[in-house]
Order: structure tokens, then sequence, then C-alpha cells
């Protein structure tokens, strides 16, 4: 196995794309290391991208931020302009492992693992945030929801890596909220999870909204039906049940040993509920 | 010795908090574990394991393996010795299929190469043919008579009849007129109660460092918590005399009873004998989940009468508990269990052994009770909901107590169940308010606690300090309890004392720590041992004196003379009688070596708080309160760690923890991912109440505490539980998704 950590993006996606077997690419490592460890995986290359510039910083544009690949949940959690904006995206990052993982943990690692139960990806999703790719041919800008195509399975094609997730401006009356259901407190993975973003006008009323569920189907989902339900309302109970009932009727999910079809379906629904109050909360809060 | 009948009542050191002295390595590193021991030459040991619940094994290739640079030894079920009865040859034919896989994770081959690596390539080289079998995981397939067999010919003569041979034995306890009993009932309520099988859940592996030397003669270091038991279950598999093989115990990361048999010892042993080098094995951990030993799972039929002001006036149960592809002893002990803690007129309890296509069971804390008491508790809790009577008061008017005919037999002598639950009544925790969507459930527990082999050697060195060598790995604080037990006897002062847990070369005889029988049946011989060195130095100081040893007492860690007859002397310190010995006879020392019974029972009581959150089913512990009696606590500490200990174990079983089985028979969750154990942030404090009504077994009334606080957490949840939703839970763990359901359920 080799390692490699070129110190910029070219060489990286020269590495990538040059590597005749399996090449990974490394950030955090928490999900790779785990799988080398113990999962059998054995990649040829393994790409460290923490050295590049830029890869770890969270950088202010146009009124948004550009989040650096390598930049780690705990890191996400320090930034209170990023906080401020997207509080529902640093929620979301910050539920992802221990504190020694969250001192790791990235969230275009955590959006390449591809794993449908994926805590960042729901709330990234919901906040319409856009990937930037490096890759052989240059870069390109891809929808979060764009990347993971199946569990354990992206978009992106040989040589490419993810060099960053741009998190829009919004209005001030705005903002976003993430649930998941795990059966403990903490160190779990999710047995389902709801994402809510919504913008507010000065009477409450919503005029805008992205809604997103994890681990209730192969990859997270966008439920326009769900954001419909919202807009045009201020959230009032029929308005709730509505996006309720959009949440269950969109979900696909599986029985397996962390829950069941019936209990992701409703527990979706309630998650998602929960989600648009807090959110319409903290919009109440900054406008 | 007149002594040996008094209670011992006024104590200096006894009940005092001295720091653990194992504390300091523990937090530095330099504490042993299992996998911390190496040796020159040592090779890496791995098992290949059945992917299949049930399968017949039709050849096992292992020429490719052996041709890999680097594999030193490959070994199958043929390289063991020939056995054909008793507990080692099922330790051993679980440990390593014979002619069948029995459970998912079953060793069938194990290799000892130069490095992990190699071991790991090695396992990959072996081809193994199977012909799969039909299997079956769970009670009540594994008992229609159609049933596949799991493993043929351990059917005993008291099995029911009408079931397959996978129902190997029933026990039966019991005494009175059940059908009077029901007669004069008001309500009866029957009840199927399920729980789920468990893992004890330590955070150590099994870990071994084996060496077999051309001479025959071996050493073994393990993480055990019996090393005398290791020995002979390793010397019969390998057919070789207890006395060439030397078992050290190494420093343990949690045992809870799993760590009570072997799982890798043997596999090592001969590995080792094969390739001529020490072997090291460390099982992973999903190992550890599937090959070790989980607790047993449980279908419970529950019949209990009551009348209206809350009288019980007949108990029935039939507990079927499944441990796997060899039979157990848990039926046995469950069955006893299930209503000790009631003074019934008429109680019948039958526990029967069903094997099943899953790893063997092994101990976990007082195994057998947890599942048997909540099944009877939630149907006692379930009356007194329906009768509308406080639980607490029902259980103190049907308690048993001093000269109760116990529901497995025995008459108790003094027991603390009344004191127990009249602590919880006066706590104010039982009168704490509650919120909406919050319930309360208190429920009883009860463990036999056992005495056993044991061998305690005490030795006074020459400066005044004293060393204390037993043979009973440190579990739960028994070093230090056991040098406070020999301090306040000697007199002395807490830290002149050190004790070590020897190997089994280095002291006589002693039984697995377990049954909470260490600081009761140890502590016992160490208090005796300290009178025989007492007795030892009164001699010299007679000597020293020129009078007459009776003449001689031992009082506050000095000798004097025992009156004015007996002379006008200066009282001789056990220091000073140290440095003479040389010229007083040579060395001091005491032991004790003794069968311990009168262990005495315990009995605890659980109250918790929950919050149920009705909209997702997920319940949030809020409050926990134990009581318990501990006889004497010699270090309140450790009794508050037991107890504290036990009843998290139990939330995370009542609540989340459970051994999940496909329909293919393969385990789903070996991990803690998706085995979920609590995390601290589950947890509210858990407030401790110790009880001290003494044992007059011991000289200091000490009772056994590892167990009994497992128990009621089971029952004091689900009762809890099902107070907060309206509906009586009757499954365990009590996972979100089926208290949603159950929510749901009863919304219609």
């Amino acid at each position: 196995m080799q390692y490699a950590a070129p110190e910029t993006t070219a060489e990286a996606t020269r590495l990538l794309a040059d590597s005749p077997g399996t090449a990974r690419v490394l950030a955090g490592g928490t999900d790779l290391l785990v799988q080398m460890k113990f999962g059998g995986l054995a990649p040829d290359l393994l790409v460290d991208i923490k050295n590049i510039k830029g890869m770890r910083d969270v950088t202010p544009e146009d009124g948004g931020f550009r989040v650096g690949a390598a930049v780690s949940g705990a890191e996400m959690g320090e930034h209170k302009a990023m906080r401020a904006l997207w509080p529902g995206v640093v929620e979301a990052v910050e539920l992802i492992g221990s504190t020694q993982v969250q001192g790791r943990a990235t969230m275009a690692g955590n959006l390449c693992n591809a794993s449908p139960a994926a805590d960042s990806v729901p709330a990234m999703v919901a906040a319409n945030a856009i990937a930037r790719i490096a890759g052989p041919d240059g870069e390109r800008d891809c929808p979060v929801q764009d990347i993971p195509t199946a569990p354990g399975k992206t978009s992106l094609q040989k040589g490419e890596f993810i060099t960053s997730i741009f998190f829009p401006a919004r209005p001030d009356n705005a903002s976003d909220a993430y649930l998941r259901f795990i059966p403990r407190t903490e160190m779990d993975i999710a047995v389902c999870s709801a994402g809510v973003s919504l913008t507010l006008d000065t009477n409450g009323t919503c005029t805008d909204a992205r809604v997103s569920l994890g681990a209730v189907a192969a990859t997270v989902l966008l439920v326009q039906d769900a954001a419909n339900a919202l807009i045009g309302s201020k959230l009032d109970d029929s308005a709730l049940e509505a996006l309720g009932a959009a949440c269950s009727a969109a979900c696909n999910p599986i029985d397996d040993k962390r829950g069941t079809i019936e209990f992701r379906r409703d527990v979706t629904a309630v998650l998602a509920k929960r989600a648009a109050k807090i959110a319409q909360s903290r919009a109440g809060e900054r406008s | 010795m007149a002594l040996d009948h008094d209670t011992k009542r006024d104590f200096k050191i006894i009940g005092t908090r001295p720091l653990r002295p194992d504390g300091i390595d523990k937090v530095t590193g330099r504490a042993q574990y299992g996998a911390d021991q190496s040796a020159a030459g040592m090779l890496v040991a791995k098992m290949l394991r059945s992917p299949h619940a049930h399968a017949k094994i039709l050849s096992i290739d292992t020429k490719a393996a052996e041709a890999l640079s680097g594999v030193k030894a490959i070994i199958t079920a043929a390289d063991f010795g020939d056995m054909r009865k008793g507990e080692a040859m099922n330790v051993r034919d679980h440990i390593m299929a014979r002619d069948r896989a029995l459970y998912d994770g079953h060793g069938v081959a194990a290799v000892a190469a130069i490095n992990e690596a190699t071991a790991k390539a090695a396992l990959a080289l072996i081809k193994v043919e199977y012909e799969i079998l039909p299997h079956v995981t769970e009670i009540a397939d594994a008992m229609r008579p159609d049933a596949p067999v799991v493993n043929a010919g351990f059917v005993q003569e008291n099995a029911p009849k009408g079931y397959s041979e996978n129902v190997v034995s029933a026990h039966e306890f019991g005494h009175g007129d059940l059908a009077a009993g029901f007669a004069k009932a008001d309500k009866i309520i029957s009840r199927t109660l399920k729980t789920a099988a468990t893992h004890q859940g330590y955070i150590e592996p099994h870990a071994c460092l084996a060496s077999m030397g051309p001479d025959g003669r071996g050493e073994l270091w393990c993480c055990t918590q019996g090393q005398f038991y290791i020995r002979t279950l390793c010397a019969e598999i390998l057919g070789i005399e207890e006395s060439q093989l030397r078992v050290t115990a190494s420093e343990i990361g949690g045992g809870f009873g799993g760590k009570t048999t072997a799982f890798i010892e043997p596999v090592a042993l001969v590995l080792s004998r094969k390739a001529g080098h020490p072997v090291k094995m460390v099982m992973d951990r999903e190992e550890v989940f599937k090959a070790s030993g989980p607790t047993v799972s449980s279908e419970i039929d529950v019949k209990i009468g009551m009348t209206k002001d809350g009288r019980i006036t007949a108990g029935q149960a039939e507990l079927r508990y499944q441990g796997g592809a060899f039979p157990n002893m848990t039926n046995w002990l469950g069955a006893q269990c299930a209503f000790a803690a009631y003074d019934l007129e008429a109680v019948n309890a039958i526990g029967i052994n069903i094997l099943t296509n899953r790893p063997k069971q092994a101990a976990y804390r007082a195994p057998g009770a947890p599942m048997a008491i909540y099944a009877i508790e939630a149907v006692v809790d379930e009356l007194c909901e329906e009768l509308d009577l406080d639980p607490l008061d029902v259980r103190l008017k049907n308690a048993a107590r001093k000269g109760t005919k116990s529901s497995y037999g025995p008459t108790f002598d003094e027991i603390g169940l009344v004191a127990t639950l009249e602590a919880a009544k006066i706590h104010p925790h039982y009168a704490a308010p509650l919120g909406p969507n919050q319930a309360r459930g208190l429920s009883c527990g009860f463990w036999f606690n056992f005495g056993g082999n044991t061998s305690v050697s005490l030795g006074i060195n020459f400066d005044g300090t004293v060393g204390i060598t037993e043979g009973n790995p440190d579990i739960g604080g028994s070093r230090a309890s056991i040098s406070m037990m020999a301090a306040e006897e000697l007199g002395i002062p807490y830290d002149k004392v050190r004790t070590i847990v020897a190997d089994t070369n280095s002291i006589g005889h002693n039984d697995v720590t377990d049954g909470s029988r260490v600081t009761f049946a140890v502590g016992l011989a160490t208090i005796k041992a300290a009178r025989a060195a007492i007795k030892e130095m009164c001699k010299r100081a007679a000597k020293m004196w020129g009078i007459d040893e009776d003449a001689v007492i031992w009082e506050d860690g000095y000798a004097k003379p025992a009156g004015q007859n007996a002379g006008e002397f200066e009282p001789l310190s056990l220091a000073k009688i140290a440095r003479k010995s040389a010229n007083t006879g040579g060395p001091i020392a005491g032991h004790h070596e003794v069968n311990a019974d009168g262990a005495g029972v315990s009995f605890g009581v659980h109250l918790v708080d929950v919050e149920v959150d009705p909209e997702t089913g997920f319940t949030k512990v809020l409050r926990y309160t134990v009581f318990q009696d501990a006889g004497k606590a010699i270090h309140p500490d450790y009794v508050e760690g037991q107890m504290q200990g036990g009843a998290v174990q139990g939330i995370g079983w009542a609540l989340n923890e459970e051994y999940i089985y496909g329909a293919d028979g393969k385990l789903q969750n070996a991990g803690f991912l998706d085995y979920r154990i609590p995390v601290a942030s589950d947890l509210p404090k858990i407030d401790t109440v110790i009880l001290e009504i003494p044992n007059p077994g011991h000289p200091y009334g000490v009772r056994g505490v590892g167990e009994t606080s497992i128990v009621p957490p089971l029952a004091a949840i689900s009762n809890a539980v099902s107070r907060a939703i309206g509906v009586r839970m009757d499954q365990l763990p009590m996972s979100p998704p089926r208290v949603l359901k159950a929510i749901k359920g009863a919304k219609g």
C-alpha cells in the first residue's frame, strides 16, 4: 500500500487518476481506517488531502461559507458564524461519533462514505449545499444530494475528489435544524433522521423550505411534497400534519436490526415536525 | 473457638473507604491485562470460524495454509484429546467444532503464525467443505417435536416429554396446594414474558499467552475469573496432570461471570504444544460476541393469584431457557429464584433447558435470576395496578423474612428484604412527584450467594508488614477488602497490608470468582488466617516474656498479658514480634483452607422513574435508587459500585441489549454499535442505600453484593414503562420500536 500526502489539488487528482488499483482519499479517516482495520478494505493507494492548501479552512464567500474537505466536526462546532448561519448543518456534523472522532471526522468524508444514515448529509441536502469537485479535467460543482448514488457508492469519477462544500447565504429570517432518532443518547447511528431548512416572511409565513430524510431509503431523500406542506403556512398543526404525512409517504425504509419499516415511517414524520418547529423558532430569533 | 460465632460489630477499618490498591496501575497503564504479556519467539493465533448456524463439516483442507511461509501450526478438533462426557468435553466442543458447526462463529480450525497478518492469510487458505443443516435459534421453534436436533445425547430423565430432543432437562421447586391457593384469589393474572439473550459486555476481550514445553509442562497467562478452573479444564482437554500446568490470572477488564470458563486457552495451549513456541491469542470484539458465553434467552409463563388486599395466594411459573448448543444449569437456578422474595403457601416453578444453534451460555451476574424475577415482578406489579394497591405495600405484605420456608426449599435465617423494602418506602424517591409521560417502577431482587473452596495464606514480614496471598482474581475490589479485613483483625493500619492474587502453583485451590463469593469466603478465610497468625504471635510473646502462651491476649495490634496474674509486661506490637521472629522460632504466618458455607442470601429493591416519549417510544431513565442488603459493607465505595454497576447493566438489558439472529441463524449485531450497552449520557446518577443486616455465617456479617443488583432492574424498568404508557409490556428489551408499537396498539 502506498501513502501520499500531496500539497496541491492537481497532484492529488493525478495520483488518484493514475493509480491502477484501489485508491482512497484520506481526510479524517474515521470511516476509511475502520474499514481497513475491520472491514477487509486494502487500498493500493491512500491520498491524504490534509496538506493541500485550503482543505482545512472555513472561508466566507458571497455571504455564505466554503468549508474545506478536511475541516473537522470540532472545527465546525467552534465556528460561530457558520453555526449562526447554518445551525442545523453544524448540529448534524457534531452528532457524528465521539469527542475523539469529532477531532477528525469531516463532512466531505461523511458524504463520500455514502451511508444513507450519515448524519451531516440530510442537513447538507436541506441546506442545498454544493460540493466542489476536483478532477483530471478541472473543477466542477455538484449539489450534495447528487453525490451518493447508493449505499457505499458515489457519482465521483476516477481521479475526482471533493475539495470543499459551499453553504450559500440566506435571509435573516431563515434557519434550519436536524434531528435523528437513536435508541441511545450518543455514540450511535441514525435509525431515521430529518433535516428541515426554511425561510419565513415578516409575518412568520414560510416562503421557502427544503425537507430531507435520512436512513429511510438507499440515499438521503429530498422531499418536495414535505416542503410544499410548509410553504405558505405558519407551521400550524395542519401544516405539520401534512408535513409528517408527506415524509411518511416518501419513506422507503427497510426492516432491519435498527428498526422496523413501521417505526421508521412513524418516527421520520415525528422528527420532521419537530425539526420544522426548531427551525421556525431559530428563524424567528434571527429576524 | 467462641469467636467463630460472634459477629463483630465495632470496627476501626471496616466501613472506611481507603484508596484502591490497583488504581494507579490501572490509570497509568502499568497494570498487565490479558493481551499485555509477550514472550520471546511468540507466535500469534487466529481461529477460523463457521459462517453457518448449523452445518456438517465434510472436510477441512489445511495443506495450502500449512505451506504458507510463517505458519507454524494448524489445529482442528482432531488435535484435541478424546473425551466422552463432562463439562470439559462440552467446553472443548463449544470452542472447536468436531463433526458439525453448531452456531454462527463456532471454531473450525486455528492457526499459529509468526504474525497476525500471516495467521489471517493462512485462515483464508483453509478450505472447509460444509453441508448446511437446518438450524434453530429460538426457544419455541427448538421445542417443537419435529425441530432440527441441535446436539443429541443430552436429554436427562427429568426432561418433559412430547418435545424435541433439544429439550434436555427440567428442575421443579415449590410447595403447597396450588389449586387451593388460586381458589382463594380475588384476581389471577397469567402472562408469558420473554427476555432476549444478552452479553456481559466486558470491555476487555478474552486474551491469553500459552507456552507448552517439550517436557509436557505448561505455562498459561490469561484473563479469567478463575485460574484454577481454567487449569482443570485445560488439563483435562490436553490430557495432562494439573500439576504440569501453571495458570496465572492477569488483571481483568470486566468479567461479570463471562470469564468463568474457557474460550481460547485450550486452543493456544494445543497450538503451542504443536508449534513448540509460546502462542498468544486475543479475541476481537466480533469473536467475543459470537463465540464467548452470552446469557440465556427466556420465555416464562407466570400465573399469580392475589386477594383484594394484596396477599399472594399462589404463584406458578414455567421458565424456558435456551443457552445455546450445550446444556446448562441456569434453568435450575432460575426456577429457584423466581419466587424467592415471597412468603407463599402455594408455589411452584419449573425451569426447562432447551438447546439451540447459539453459543454456549456462560454465567452473567446471578445467572437465571434476572429473567425469572422479571417475569414474576411484572405480574405482581400488574396485579397491584389492577387491584389498585400500592406496589411497595404489597411487597411488604408478602415479603419473605426470617423463618419463611423459601420457594426453593430452605428456611430463611436473618434476611434483609423487609428492611430493604421499608428503606425504599421512607426514601424521598418513593414520594417524589412525576410529570406527564413519567412513571415509577419497582422490583425486588434476590440472589443466593455462594461460598466454596478457598485458600488464603498470610505472612508476617520481618518489618512488621503483612503479605496476603489469595487465589481469586479481583473483579470488584477484593484485594482492598481482603487487606482491610486482615488489618482489622490484626489491629494494624490498612496500608501495612498488601494482598496479591497468586497463580495456581503458589496457593491451595480456590474456586472461581463467582457467586459473589470472594468478599464472603476469601474474607472469612483471611480472618481465620489472621487469627492463626495472631495465635502464633501470642505464643512468641509468651516465649519472649517467659510466661504460658494461654496467658497472652491480642488487642489492637499488640500482644498483652491476659491479666495481672500473667505478670507485668510492656505490650509487644506486631512489628516488634515480627522483628524478633527469627530468634523466637522463625517466620510467622497464618493460613486457612475451607469449603465455606453460610454465604447468606442477599435481597435488593430498586426504584426507577422513567419518561417515555409517546411519539417515538424512547425511554429516558430519570431517577434510579438501589436499596440492597450488604450484610456488612467492608469498603462501601466498592459495594456502591457493585450496586450501581448491576443497575446499569440491568438498564441496558431492559431497554436495548439483545442478541439479534436473522432467519439465516447468523448473529446480526456482533459489535458495540448495534449491541447497545448504555453509555454514560443515557444514565442518571444511580443512588444507593446500603442496608446492613449481618450474615450470621461470616465473622463480620458479610454477604456477597455482586449479583443481586442486576436482578431487579428488568422488572423495575418494565413496570415503570408499562405504567407510563398504560400498556403492560411483556418482552425485553423494550426497544423504541417495540414500545411505540405497544402504544399504537393500545390506541387501536
